[in-house]
């Protein structure tokens, strides 16, 4: 594949891009919803932790100057100041980077967002890896983190109609909800689709008699490339989207399960507490005796580097999919 | 005892002098006192000392400076007391009941099975109590929000931060320091009760705090160190504070020294311990020196 020709990947910015060359894309989705969203709502708020222009809050923060709290490279007084603004009867939006909001601001969202089940919004950026910079900013884990916190509603948005689809929702649920937060460029697949992203509901994208994907965040975009794809080798897939881990739609993932077809789980996150093990201790828990096959990342510290090459290192990239099925159908 | 709708308002009550004001929020201290050693009583050990040590802190707030009604505790209007050292929760129910918000005949259920009143404090139990605290070093950066949230929404009502000088250890409350004064929040008061005691000995051998006032100061807050046993003092600081820092938008923190086991001499003396244990014996020899210390008092 290399030649003298290619240009070298670089790690470049600390957010790359993964939408693909050409590929229809929407700026900013996430500050766009959320202005739309406080234009209707006036308790809506939004805050950060020197993280607004690297997390689409910046759009709000122009839009509702006066509704916006700089809260500093601070992120415990971030999430604490939250739930302070939530006691008060209104809706906060706190974002900073997934790897702060998960390891280093726990305790604060644990017991002064969770515990009381105020509406405390946080939004991370670069989920799971999305990002070069090495395992100081690749929150590999957040979802691990963050699923054995009560009340928390996690999504795992897949594009940019999820991600402004899902903002009103989250601000009108009553409790704590965690975004895991596509910025910048972001891909608009899902229009392509009859889909909806309603709260706590997996939703069947396309039929297939062969394997079944159940997939969440990014990598149902990659699903359904990489079911594209599997259809050139004769392989028919369905892709059932997954965006609320939390809770866990259960009952549409099992109907889709229960069946003689492969079953493959695809996300951006490690194997180790994500959407693999909410998949299969569903399955575990319904008495189904069905194996399911991840792809996921590893249970390690990630290379730095850059994006394509790490998703390609890790297995997330659609030939790399592609590869895994055929694999185990052989 | 003023009545209840008078404690609702904060400062000296209309026509009353500073030697009234003063022992009117000395008696609600001593009722809370007294209130802290019943249910000390009922775990016969635990957080008396500290209780006792912060009583007249907390008699000063819901006597004299909180604005609430005793009948409706989540009215929005309320000035909010946000107990950040949840372990302090035995002074704060003393002083919940003091004001009327919750029975004194229900602090007989402190720390037990199906209680609204556990160890440690935590506002899905209690009326009246605003977050749970605890988890050392949360309650300030809650109060920023709080004060940010009202001032947003255009309320009158203040924020109080209960905290401790161990909760100083914490790196958030200096996150919140900072927080408050750079959105300048003159509707905040922190109140830090310094007994110098934390749960492994003496803060001085623990992790050194000192020099508090100046830190306060290099942070921005409008500061005040104060005997926080003495209510006359206390209550000059509230007044001071009101006077300087809550127009200016700045922040406002009354660091209060205080001594661990304050009105019963059988505990000042004892050896300080974070958990104190009390024997069965004691606890009469505890209310009848604190009776005794009450009416001794000169200004009485």
């Amino acid at each position: 594949m290399s030649t003298a020709t290619t240009p070298k990947l670089k790690t470049s910015a600390m957010i790359a891009s993964f939408a693909d060359p050409g590929q229809k894309t929407m700026s900013a989705p996430f500050g766009h919803a959320l202005v739309k969203a406080a234009q209707e709502n006036d308790k809506i708020v939004g805050l950060t932790a020197d993280l607004g222009k690297y997390t689409d809050m910046h759009i709000f923060a122009q839009a509702f100057p006066e509704r916006f709290f700089q809260m500093g490279m601070a992120e415990q007084l971030l999430f604490g100041a939250a739930a302070g603004l939530a006691e008060t009867g209104l809706v906060p939006f706190a974002s900073t980077y997934s790897v702060f909001a998960a390891r280093r601001a726990y305790d604060f969202l644990c017991l002064d967002a969770a515990e009381p089940n105020l509406n405390v919004n946080i939004v991370g950026g670069l989920p799971g890896l999305t990002t070069g910079y090495g395992p100081s900013h690749q929150a590999t884990e957040d979802m691990a983190i963050f699923r054995g916190m009560p009340n928390l509603t996690i999504v795992d948005p897949c594009d940019s109609l999820d991600i402004e689809q899902a903002v009103p929702q989250l601000a009108a649920s009553e409790g704590p909800t965690y975004l895991r937060l596509l910025r910048g460029n972001v891909p608009t697949v899902l229009d392509e689709y009859d889909y909806k992203f309603e709260l706590g509901k997996a939703k069947v994208l396309r039929g297939g008699r062969d394997v079944v994907f159940i997939s969440s965040g990014l990598m149902t975009m990659r699903a359904l490339q990489a079911a594209e794809a599997l259809a050139a080798h004769h392989v028919d897939v369905a892709v059932v989207h997954a965006p609320t881990i939390k809770p866990f739609d259960a009952a549409t993932v099992l109907a889709e399960l229960n069946t003689d077809r492969l079953a493959v789980t695809l996300e951006n996150h490690s194997v180790v507490g994500g959407l693999f093990e909410t998949v299969a201790s569903a399955v575990v828990t319904a008495g189904l005796g069905k194996r399911v096959v991840p792809v996921a990342l590893p249970d390690e510290f990630l290379d730095a580097g850059a994006l394509p090459t790490l998703h390609e290192r890790y297995g997330l990239s659609v030939q790399r999919i592609v590869a895994k099925v055929l694999a185990e159908l052989a | 005892m003023a009545a209840i709708d008078e404690l609702h308002k904060p400062g000296k009550i209309s026509g009353e002098s500073a030697t009234e004001r003063t022992a009117r929020v000395q008696a609600a201290a001593f009722r809370i006192r007294h209130h802290a050693l019943t249910m000390g009583e009922v775990q016969g050990q635990g957080y008396v000392g500290q209780a006792l040590g912060a009583a007249d802190m907390f008699a000063a707030v819901y006597a004299d400076q909180l604005r609430f009604r005793a009948e409706n505790p989540e009215w929005e209007e309320r000035d909010r007391f946000l107990l950040s050292t949840g372990h302090y929760a035995i002074g704060h129910y003393a002083a919940l009941a003091e004001a009327g918000i919750i029975p004194v005949k229900e602090l007989e259920t402190y720390g037990s099975d199906n209680s609204r009143l556990p160890m440690s404090g935590m506002s899905t139990y209690t009326p009246g109590m605003e977050i749970s605290g605890g988890s050392l070093g949360h309650g300030l950066s809650i109060a920023v929000g709080a004060a940010l949230g009202l001032r947003y929404q255009g309320s009158a009502a203040r924020v109080y931060n209960f905290l401790s000088d161990g909760e100083l250890d914490e790196g958030s409350t200096w996150e919140a320091a900072m927080g408050a004064h750079h959105h300048q929040l003159g509707n905040l008061t922190a109140m830090v009760d310094i007994n110098a005691l934390q749960a492994d000995g003496k803060t001085d051998t623990v992790l050194r705090t000192e020099p508090v006032t100046e830190k306060w100061e290099a942070f921005g807050w409008y500061t005040q160190r104060v005997d926080g046993n003495d209510v006359g003092a206390l209550l000059a600081a509230f007044d001071n504070a009101a006077a300087q820092a809550a127009a200016v938008g700045r922040p406002s923190v009354i660091l209060c020294d205080t001594k661990v086991g304050r009105g019963v001499p059988l505990l000042e003396d004892r050896e300080k311990a974070h958990f104190m244990r009390i024997e069965e014996h004691e606890w009469q020899i505890c209310r009848e020196q604190l009776s005794a210390g009450y009416e001794r008092k000169p200004e009485r």
